[in-house]
């Protein structure tokens, strides 16, 4: 860690604009040229004791990146731009390091994926495909996932946006409070109690045996409410007191005014809201492991009737089997799970961009 | 179309809180009144429960008597909503519908209560009040151009518009000035000099100058002390009010003394 690769700027290099106002002023080139001198000393220290390694050669290019800027700072610059490079070089080290398992997931789920994500794997179901035979796809789990997806999706969000709106809108006192904190309490339900609550329901109305889609649905719309209703909760308050003001001052009843005025001016607020929860609930794999069941093979649109399969619960059942091919079909199902979520996040981005009150 | 308000001792309550003690005035038809008072003496909060629009605080409450010509607003049959569309409300922050476009801004009042009436109506209904806010000719070619892209000043004219198009009797201000630069605030006063000759104009204002540009009378709000509810001093022609006030309250205020 010496000090040659650096360049300390000579204090008042600028001497003719010196004034009592300024102080020193490091290059503004000088932190990427000391990261990037850091980097290859570390490098080439580490290398010379033959103990290269990735993680200890970008932890050693920190720490020695953060000492020699703040040192640097105190001498050139002063005590309080030296605590902001300290903080700054903190900061982007947390976010470093933040990134470091998310790219690693994506790195790891695309390169093993990838193995046997094909067209084919797509297209095709595990109707008549032996575990163990180098065949089958996971059409009809990404039908199941769509399917069970898309009907608690249209059951939590009336009644989660619904519910935002009372609270924001009418609730008063006790109700309200009440309202709020089974809300809460609802955000804390585990998910596989989620699928229990609706497998002794099923067993209560239709007798043992007899889960299905619809069921999976449901357990998946308990876990979706909370979400709905926090969210929309949060983008109801955002729109401005005076919108509702202006819209009563027309004459306009209070109903209306929410229909027309309130909910328009939230739309943005509320889809991005709704895709988050739904992002949520899509990888949920106990509650549909009980209620949907892990064992379909064949495609099934028909949500009331048979099992069920669903990407989630599909790389579970392939990861227990254990084979080869097993491991890379829950691989490739996990990468096309990725891409459905990341499809839904765009599509939510593209959405609220068209909903978003314009200013030109 | 203009109606006379007549206020016979009117009491506004938050929850327990007395905020506006024991108003009685009437407004004439036809003529600009002014509210004129230090901050929190209750002229805005009066100035709501003329449209009943204080109702939207929860726990604001008001008793005593609001006449418009012969109809008690308080009565007990009486939906706040028809009194909103029969008195019409301007805002001290302009506040078009970020989602609607300049046209749609001025009809809103219809098109939100789902009135429908046919394109060339609609259309000359949008010009005419534009027009009558003097906003028409620096909008016309981008109607449907969101409002939230106009300058301030077009803004709150754009507002103006948007509450006289639904033909009120009575048009009430709070503050409709005091966000804006002093080449707008002239524009907007225009626009209330000519809207007297239809309507019955209120406007609650900081600036002893407007009220004295615009109004034919004045009312002075003031309260004894913190805390404590705020009530009606005075009220004359403004005039008199400026010149000859015949409290001393009155005249500590309006000459910049206090206390």
């Amino acid at each position: 860690m010496s000090m040659t690769t650096t360049q300390p700027p000579a204090p008042g290099s600028e001497a003719g604009s010196r004034t009592e106002l300024s102080t020193g002023a490091l290059p503004r080139r000088f932190p990427l040229l000391l990261l990037a001198g850091s980097a290859l000393v570390v490098a080439g220290v580490l290398a010379a004791f033959s103990s290269f390694g990735p993680v200890a050669w970008a932890l050693l290019t920190a720490v020695a990146y953060t000492v020699i800027i703040v040192t640097a700072s105190v001498r050139v610059e002063g005590g309080r731009k030296a605590k902001d490079r300290l903080v700054t070089a903190i900061v982007y080290g947390c976010f470093l390091l933040a990134m470091a398992p998310l790219v690693s997931l994506l790195y790891t789920v695309a390169d093993k994926g990838l193995d046997r994500f094909s067209p084919y794997f797509l297209t095709v179901s595990m109707n008549g495909v032996l575990p163990s035979m180098d065949a089958g796809g996971v059409y009809h789990a990404i039908v199941g996932t769509l399917a069970i997806t898309g009907m608690a999706t249209l059951m939590a969000v009336p009644i989660g946006v619904l519910t935002a709106v009372y609270l924001v809108e009418y609730a008063q006192g006790r109700l309200k409070k009440v309202i709020t904190f089974f809300v809460d309490v609802m955000t804390g339900i585990p998910s596989i109690v989620a699928g229990l609550f609706v497998v002794a329901l099923w067993m209560m109305l239709f007798g043992p045996g007899k889960t299905n889609g619809a069921a999976g649905a449901i357990s998946l719309a308990v876990l979706m409410i909370p979400v709905v209703v926090r969210s929309s909760e949060e983008m109801l308050r955002l729109v401005p007191q005076d919108l509702r003001e202006a819209s009563y001052a027309l004459g306009v009843p209070k109903w209306r005014t929410i229909v027309k005025v309130v909910l328009p001016t939230s739309a943005a607020g509320l889809t991005t809201g709704i895709m988050l929860a739904i992002a949520r609930v899509i990888g949920e794999t106990a509650p549909l492991v009980l209620t949907a069941g892990s064992s379909a093979v064949s495609i099934n649109w028909n949500l009331f009737d048979g099992q069920m399969m669903n990407l989630p619960v599909f790389i579970f059942s392939q990861f227990r089997m254990g084979g080869a091919v097993n491991y890379e079909r829950a691989w490739a199902a996990a990468l096309t799970l990725v891409l459905v979520v990341m499809l839904l996040f765009f599509l939510a981005r593209v959405i609220g961009r068209l909903f978003a009150p314009k200013t030109r | 179309m203009a109606k006379r308000i007549d206020v016979s001792g009117l009491h506004v309550y938050y929850g327990d809180f007395l905020a506006v003690e024991d108003v009685s005035m009437t407004i004439e038809p036809r003529s600009v009144t002014a509210f004129i008072g230090s901050s929190g003496c209750g002229k805005s909060t009066f100035l709501r429960t003329l449209n009943r629009m204080h109702e939207v605080t929860p726990g604001a409450r008001a008793e005593g008597k609001v006449l418009l010509d012969d109809l008690d607003i308080y009565g007990a049959e009486v939906d706040p909503v028809l009194v909103r569309s029969e008195i019409g409300m301007v805002f001290q922050k302009a506040n078009p519908f970020p989602t609607m476009s300049i046209y749609d801004n001025v009809i809103a009042g219809a098109r939100l209560n789902n009135k429908r009436m046919p394109k060339s109506e609609a259309d000359d209904l949008v010009e005419e009040s534009l027009r009558g806010a003097n906003l028409w000719e620096e909008v016309k070619d981008r109607l449907d151009k969101p409002g939230s892209g106009l300058s301030g000043g077009q803004q709150q004219r754009l507002c103006i518009a948007r509450a006289t198009a639904v033909k009120p009797s009575v048009l009430l201000m709070d503050e409709p000035c005091s966000a804006l630069d002093p080449i707008s605030t002239l524009a907007i006063e225009d626009l209330i000099h000519k809207l007297k000759e239809d309507y019955t104009i209120v406007i609650v204002t900081h600036n002893m100058q407007q009220a004295a540009r615009v109004s034919d009378r004045t009312a002075f709000f003031n309260l004894s002390a913190p805390g404590k509810p705020g009530k009606l001093i005075e009220m004359g022609e403004t005039n008199q009010i400026f010149t000859r006030p015949e409290k001393k309250e009155t005249e500590n205020y309006i000459t910049g003394r206090f206390g």
